[in-house]
């Protein structure tokens, strides 16, 4: 795998060979700037907590669950929260928050968030394009430059807590928000899957990623996890666990199950009309799933900051 | 514009299935393609672009097949019933199915190239590519090397949401 472009083996590891971009690296062109890290650093000085949520697989619900992972923790309006949409060729979010159409303005000390509450701002690519259909064909190269330029010129301000949303996959965008956010400090990830083997088989590659990276993993949602017939309230599943489920996954591979989601049409319909499903449907399974989840990722940040706090 | 390698020139037409969206179908619906077509008398090889999350080699129960070199370059493996559907992914070329493929684009894009040109596909009717979601650089690089030879179009697959 990529050493990444700013690690010292960048260039010389043993998974540089027949990269185009080897001889780039070996010669230091792609490493970070020490005044940008510097820079980086001083953007994200006031950030508390940062939740990354990736996937691996497509489609398991990643945008969903970090846009619900918003709305929760904005519920307390003393908590400042801020949700960067990474996902530059098919970003979710501006829609899922009922922000379509909104721009971004610029002021001197730069880029502003679309704020959806006081407490709550939102960045995505998708503010940046003239019409929601404009396609962004970019190389990572070009994508890179972006993820690093919402980090670095958009005030977000002191912030409690910084959800990243990201697209699936295990490339350019994991590589360089790990990367950037080096400068500040990331509690952990949220990895998103359905029950089935194939989301799991993408999942287990991400887990290593995780590992690879040095990520904690703060917990597995299980997604689209069985449904229940509103009329004869039996229960269907849509994706069979032929494999386990991410409960088994989870077992064998020692991370935690932070819960299971079931399959609830309110959900692509909030989603769809950029509501908050936590609101619209405040009785639905899935909603107190989703809660139950956002407040075990709640104690991990905070738990993991108190113990910081006690080591220094 | 790239050169025309020998290895496709057996092939009459290349479908690419593409969506922006992950999570639609797309290896699921290029998989079942690629069977009914076959059922048909067609002769058919897929080829799998997805790096991060290649899933046609566990949906035609291949994912422990490894691949092999030849003259031309790499044998695909051939799968289904009667073993005579062409499949290329990189599923095969893993040490172990849950390593991640953690590379950045222009590595990704180097093996895109080979994939196309240097996978000794013989002769087929169909060529279905099975993509990843998103328009960057897979499919940049996909489409620009397949630019010589005879595409046939793509199909988009979405959900109703």
């Amino acid at each position: 795998e990529c050493p990444g472009t700013g690690s010292a083996q960048a260039g010389s590891a043993a998974a540089c060979q027949g990269c185009p971009n080897q001889g780039l690296c070996a010669a230091g062109a792609a490493g970070p700037d020490p005044a940008e890290a510097a820079e980086l650093r001083a953007r994200l000085r006031a950030v508390r907590h940062t939740v990354l949520v990736l996937s691996g697989k497509g489609g398991v619900g990643k945008s969903t669950f970090s846009a619900a992972l918003a709305h929760g923790l904005a519920a307390d309006e003393h908590r400042q929260v801020a949700l960067l949409d990474i996902d530059i060729c098919g970003p979710s979010i501006p829609k899922m928050m009922g922000l379509e159409g909104e721009q971004v303005h610029q002021s001197g000390s730069g880029w502003s968030p679309v704020y959806v509450e006081e407490n709550l701002g939102v960045m995505s690519v998708g503010f940046l394009l003239s019409s929601p259909d404009d396609a962004v064909i970019w190389r990572g190269p070009k994508k890179n430059g972006l993820i690093k330029q919402f980090l670095r010129d958009v005030d977000w301000g002191e912030i409690d807590y910084l959800i990243v949303d990201t697209p699936p996959g295990t490339s350019d965008e994991h590589l360089s928000i790990v990367q950037y956010l080096s400068a500040t400090h990331i509690d952990g990830a949220v990895i998103v899957t359905t029950p089935q083997e194939i989301s799991l088989q993408d999942v287990r590659k991400e887990i290593n990623f995780c590992h690879k990276v040095k990520l904690p993993i703060i917990g597995v949602v299980e997604n689209m996890s069985g449904f229940v017939c509103p009329k004869c309230k039996k229960e269907s599943q849509i994706f069979p666990p032929t494999t386990g489920g991410a409960e088994k996954m989870c077992q064998n591979l020692n991370v935690s199950l932070l819960g299971k989601v079931p399959l609830d049409p309110q959900i692509g319909r909030s989603c769809d009309r950029g509501q908050s499903f936590l609101s619209e449907a405040p009785d639905s399974p899935a909603t107190l799933s989703y809660r139950n989840i956002i407040q075990r990722i709640q104690e991990y940040c905070e738990q993991h900051h108190s113990q910081e706090e006690k080591v220094i | 514009l790239p050169e025309r390698s020998t290895n496709l020139l057996g092939v009459r037409h290349i479908v690419l299935v593409l969506s922006g969206k992950g999570g639609v179908g797309k290896s699921t619906l290029s998989t079942e393609l690629a069977l009914a077509l076959r059922h048909r008398g067609h002769r058919v090889g897929i080829l799998d672009v997805d790096l991060c999350g290649p899933s046609i080699p566990r949906m035609l129960r291949v994912q422990d097949r490894a691949v092999h070199q030849c003259d031309s370059g790499w044998v695909p493996v051939f799968v289904g019933q009667d073993r005579d559907i062409a499949l290329m992914s990189i599923g095969f070329l893993l040490e172990r199915p849950d390593d991640a493929v953690v590379w950045r684009g222009p590595k990704k894009n180097a093996l895109i190239k080979q994939f196309v040109t240097d996978v000794a596909w013989g002769d087929l009717d169909f060529l279905i590519v099975d993509t990843p979601p998103g328009t960057s650089d897979e499919h940049i690089s996909t489409v620009e090397a397949l630019r010589p030879y005879r595409l046939l179009g793509a199909i988009l697959v979405t959900t109703p949401q």
